[in-house]
């Protein structure tokens, strides 16, 4: 019996998003989708969240925060990252102070395309991610058994 | 009786022989052989006399009683030199009326009188005589190691050891003296004494803030002398025999003749426990070097204005005059606590704390009734250790990090780890089940239900107690906050500070654990032989208590348990990283420390307001307490 | 007159009574806001995992505090259904609080440093009121021991109406309910972070919840307690001021401290303190 599956907390970091993405995240929680019926939170504590969710690109500002909030977050976790821009970069991608997507600085689990991602493709992420939760859930617990896995990458 | 004697004289002779000393090593071994024979003798005594009830001892009263006369007047005139050379003409006002009084009553005792019985002792004389003896001599030790650091670190203050182990020693005889004497007429004389050795140790650095602030004591003590006196004057009126000045005989007396005095006796020991409109001398008392205000603005010689009125609750009990000294007692209770949430300075905490319990235990005394003095009695012991030892802690830490504010104690329990616990086991006998002074508290609650008007009281408890959690536990807060860049730095304390605190340390949960024992076999017969009835907390309470004392004591082992928290991480800074030593980069790339302040909640709980309020309350009250002796007088 | 079997129960049972209703109380929040929500058993599988996450601290003194919050309400609790005093269960509930206030303390974070100092702000503006409320019952029913207080045939609540609305007042601060949820916030407000909680991941947050559970048992007793006379009246009581926490909890946005001390205490003292004076008088004093 694993609880971790029904009960993700996630925390929510807007790297350098244009708010679109931000704005669909939030619609989650609305009473048209209610991702709390999954067991969802948002928590915005990355000490008792378990899925890491981004959206927007890396500039060079936010580098140490991402890498910080993401240390902070106790095994096992998630990170998923939400829309292109945090996926790539995105349209800014070549913009002068713009890094690229998330997965420069830490390792991604799930992309969720889109712009702006839409909630259901959010949610369909986050639900994708908890499959990776549990395998690395399992791979903490016995350390030599588990398998590093690439389920639900791009 | 050899006990008495030996209690009262040796600490006078050893207090002579400092004076004459001035050699460092010969006042160590001075002051550490007699707290040894002090604390021997104490423990002689509480073996001879605990079960023996209240006994009485006859001393030929003539001879002393002029040398007593002489050296009041002596203390006096010194008083009088010091006053007209400060300026303080207040305190010389005060003081030439106190030699007025004493030369009426000297006159009044012309004819001859003979209180038939000088000195007593009972189980509540044990009790207190315990506490100066144990507590005040372990001050006394500790004071030795403060003494030579205080003046290191204040080369600007001259030193003068040999006056203040001097003061020291005599004020110690003076508490023994006040504990055991019967006669009126001696515990006024040791009352003085304590009155001038609190005077001359505040303003030991000589410096302008702790002179004035030594006179402020005096003139508010010279309040109370005054009254003291007046009280004596109306029982040779009374009687001119002399019988009633026996305390025992007033207390046999009744409340018809015993009231006045007995109020009267009140009011000093409200100036003397600095209750609410006098409080502002006790607070203006913690310039003084921290020992003094551990040994007599704490654990001791405040408590002889408790125990004068502790014992003449059966007088005030029921009566309005003891409502409103109980009054007194609780609103300074309230405010004291209240005022105490303000302040950062360690050492001004502590005394504030010290005036609220004070007062709750005169609230407790002034209700009177035997659950209430059962309280009282407990508070006084539990107060006395543990507020000694936070004394003493504070003392140390201020000795080294160069500061008793509160704010820069953060992180102590890494710093100086011994010596964090020690204030925590202090400060959690202040406040917390299943510590001694929660449980007086407790006991006074369900006890105020019972009496008149105890609804008063009642909220007064309620809500005080509560304020009293917010001050100590943001104060415990501050120093288990785990700083990690911080390091250790204790390790060159003396051994004697290291006993003394680890002593007081054990008292403090030590006592918490025999109390049912002293409760049995010093209160309770005491309350028995008053009031013919006693209070005690039921077995099953007793029971709960210890188990969750050992609870608390086991709790810490749970550390050991290996592999819980593997992996260490900085305090979430809302994502930004921090150093070990808490600093940030913050906007436009400047560097921050995280700073972390307690609330002091300085609308609510300021001091100035809530001190108007309190003194405002305390000198109504007061007064009216007055104008209804007046009526019974005349 | 203590009965340690009845303490056993609850501290076999409460966590699961209390899992339940943290679980009903989510499900009719999210009725009451037009979402389906979550699973009634959704506060166990909260809990559940915190037990499987990884234990990050920023102290090892951390876990002593958790640890001690969790093992101090389990006694207060347990002595509150033993039947024991009042007082005491009291007292044991304020140090069981104390330690999680160090356990916020210890870790020197801004979010549950700030967290610590309003959840003392909190202890002390209800712990007037719920010690007046045991007064008031030693008032009616002469005794401290909640053995007596639940055996007694007086209707409680029609002697101390004041004060029971009193205690529904410092309940909102207890449950930890808008609009007094300043040292802790729930799901959507963030001010803070998590206040107190901030710095406890894992399997100390998962303590926590557990002491949550028990303390909310604990003051269903409380409620109880006001009922005792007609066990289905009472049980019906404890529904009803739960469904009214509830629904405060989603219609007040969260005040500031300052209010939520002053009205604490306001409250504490008018309805508390005149019920008491009333009941005084018509006692003609307790004379004893």
């Amino acid at each position: 019996m694993t609880y971790l599956k029904r009960s993700p907390w996630i925390i929510h970091y807007d790297a350098s998003s244009c708010n679109g993405c931000d704005i669909e995240v939030l619609a989650c929680l609305t009473p048209m989708y209610d991702i709390e019926r999954f067991g969802i939170v948002n928590t915005g504590n990355p000490k008792h969240a378990d899925v890491f969710v981004v959206t927007g690109s890396i500039n060079e500002q936010n580098k140490a925060v991402i890498k910080n909030i993401y240390d902070q977050i106790p095994n096992p976790k998630v990170v998923v990252a939400v829309g292109i821009c945090a996926t790539s970069g995105g349209v800014f991608r070549e913009c002068y102070n713009v890094c690229g997507g998330i997965d420069k600085i830490i390792p991604v689990d799930v992309y969720v395309p889109g712009c702006a991602a839409r909630p259901e493709s959010i949610i369909d992420g986050i639900v994708k991610s908890l499959g990776i939760l549990e395998e690395k859930r399992l791979k903490m617990k016995n350390p030599d058994t588990g398998q590093s896995s690439t389920v639900g990458r791009k | 009786m050899i006990e008495l004697a030996f209690l009262i004289l040796f600490p006078a002779i050893i207090a002579l022989l400092l004076l004459l000393v001035r050699s460092g090593q010969i006042r160590n071994a001075v002051v550490k052989i007699a707290a040894v024979l002090i604390g021997a003798g104490t423990l002689i005594l509480l073996i001879t006399y605990f079960s023996s009830g209240m006994v009485l001892f006859s001393v030929p009263f003539e001879p002393t009683a002029k040398l007593m006369f002489i050296a009041e007047l002596l203390i006096a005139g010194f008083l009088l030199y010091l006053g007209i050379k400060h300026r303080k003409y207040i305190a010389v006002g005060l003081v030439i009326v106190q030699a007025l009084l004493l030369i009426g009553i000297e006159s009044g005792l012309a004819g001859d009188i003979h209180p038939l019985y000088t000195l007593f002792i009972d189980q509540f004389s044990l009790i207190m005589a315990a506490i100066v003896g144990i507590i005040g001599t372990l001050i006394c030790v500790y004071a030795l190691a403060y003494m030579e650091t205080y003046h290191a670190h204040h080369p600007e203050i001259q030193d003068r050891q040999n006056i203040f182990f001097f003061m020291v020693f005599v004020f110690l005889a003076a508490m023994f003296g006040l504990i055991f004497s019967n006669n009126l007429l001696w515990v006024f004389f040791f009352w003085e004494i304590t009155t001038l050795a609190s005077f001359i140790l505040i303003g030991y650095s000589k410096s302008a803030e702790a002179t004035s602030n030594a006179f402020l004591a005096l003139e508010m003590n010279l309040l109370g002398g005054i009254a003291f006196a007046g009280a004596i004057i109306y029982l040779l009126i009374a009687d001119p025999s002399g019988e009633l000045l026996g305390i025992e005989q007033l207390l046999a007396s009744g409340q018809a003749i015993a009231l006045v005095p007995a109020v009267l006796i009140s009011f000093a020991g409200i100036t003397k426990a600095a209750l609410m409109p006098f409080s502002s001398w006790l607070v203006g008392a913690m310039v003084a070097p921290t020992p003094v205000s551990a040994l007599l603005h704490s654990s001791t010689m405040v408590k002889a204005g408790v125990y004068i009125i502790v014992r003449f609750a059966p007088v005030l009990s029921g009566t309005p005059e003891g409502l409103i000294i109980g009054l007194v007692g609780g609103f300074t209770f309230l405010l004291g606590s209240a005022i105490a949430i303000s302040q950062s300075n360690a050492k001004k905490v502590l005394a504030y704390s010290t005036i609220a319990n004070l007062g709750l235990i005169v609230a407790c005394a002034g209700v009177g009734t035997y659950k209430l003095v059962w309280a009282a009695i407990l508070l006084i012991i539990f107060h006395a250790i543990a507020k000694s030892l936070l004394f003493l802690c504070v003392g140390t830490v201020e000795h080294r990090i160069g500061s008793r504010n509160i704010e820069d104690m953060s992180g102590l329990i890494v710093r100086m780890p011994k010596i964090a616990v020690m204030m925590l086991v202090g400060i959690a006998g202040m406040f917390l089940a299943p510590f001694g002074m929660l449980i007086s508290k407790w006991v006074a609650l369900e006890a105020f239900i019972d009496a008149q008007f105890g609804l008063i009281f009642v909220a007064i408890l309620a809500f005080g107690g509560s304020i009293t959690v917010f001050f100590w536990s943001k104060w415990m807060g501050k120093i288990i906050a785990v700083d990690p860049h911080v390091h250790r730095q204790e390790d060159t304390m003396r051994k004697e500070k290291w006993m003394v605190l680890y002593i007081l340390t054990g008292l403090t949960v030590l006592v918490c654990l025999i109390f049912p024992l002293i409760s049995s076999y010093l209160i309770e017969p005491f309350l028995l032989s008053v009031y013919g009835q006693t209070a005690r907390l039921s077995q099953d309470n007793i029971i709960i208590m210890a188990m969750m004392l050992f609870l608390l004591l086991i709790m810490p082992f749970s550390m050991l348990i290996p592999g819980n928290g593997a992996r260490k991480v900085a305090p979430y800074m809302g994502g930004r990283p921090a150093s070990a030593d808490m600093k940030f980069l913050g906007s436009m790339g400047i560097t921050r420390d995280v700073t972390l302040t307690n609330y002091y909640m300085n609308d609510l709980f300021g001091e100035r307001r809530l001190l108007m309020a309190g003194t405002a309350l305390g000198f109504g009250l007061v007064l009216l307490s007055m104008v209804i002796l007046a009526g019974m007088i005349l | 007159m203590i009965s340690p079997v009845y303490g056993l129960v609850y501290i076999l049972l409460a966590p699961v009574a209390g899992g339940i209703v943290a679980g009903i109380d989510r499900k009719i929040t999210a009725r009451m806001q037009g979402r389906v929500g979550p699973p009634l058993l959704q506060p166990f599988y909260d809990v559940g995992k915190l037990f499987e996450k990884e234990n990050l601290i920023v102290t090892r003194s951390q876990n002593l505090y958790a640890l001690s919050y969790l093992v101090f309400m389990l006694v207060s609790g347990a002595l509150f259904y033993a039947g024991g005093d009042l007082l005491l269960v009291i007292f044991a509930f304020t140090l069981s609080h104390i330690f999680l206030v160090l356990g916020a303390y210890a870790s020197s974070s801004p979010y549950s440093f700030i967290g610590a100092e309003r959840e003392l702000i909190q202890i002390i503006a209800y712990e007037p009121m719920i010690i007046l409320s045991a007064v008031g019952m030693y008032m009616v029913t002469k005794s401290f021991f909640v053995s007596d207080i639940a055996a007694t045939t007086i209707p409680i609540i029609l002697y101390l109406p004041g004060i029971f609305i009193g205690f529904l007042m410092v309940l909102t601060i207890k449950l930890r309910k808008s609009p007094f949820d300043l040292s802790t916030s729930h799901h959507a407000h963030q001010e803070i972070v998590k206040g107190v909680t901030t710095e406890f991941t894992g399997p100390n947050l998962g303590k926590i919840e557990i002491a949550h559970w028990y303390e909310t048992v604990f003051l269903f007793g409380f409620i109880f307690l006001f009922f005792a006379f007609s066990v289905p009246i009472a049980l019906a009581a404890i529904v009803i001021a739960y469904l009214i926490e509830i629904l405060i909890d989603n219609t007040f946005t969260r005040v500031k401290w300052q209010f939520t001390l002053r009205s604490a205490w306001i409250v504490a003292g008018m309805l508390g303190l005149v019920n008491l004076a009333v009941l005084y008088y018509l006692s003609g004093g307790i004379q004893s």
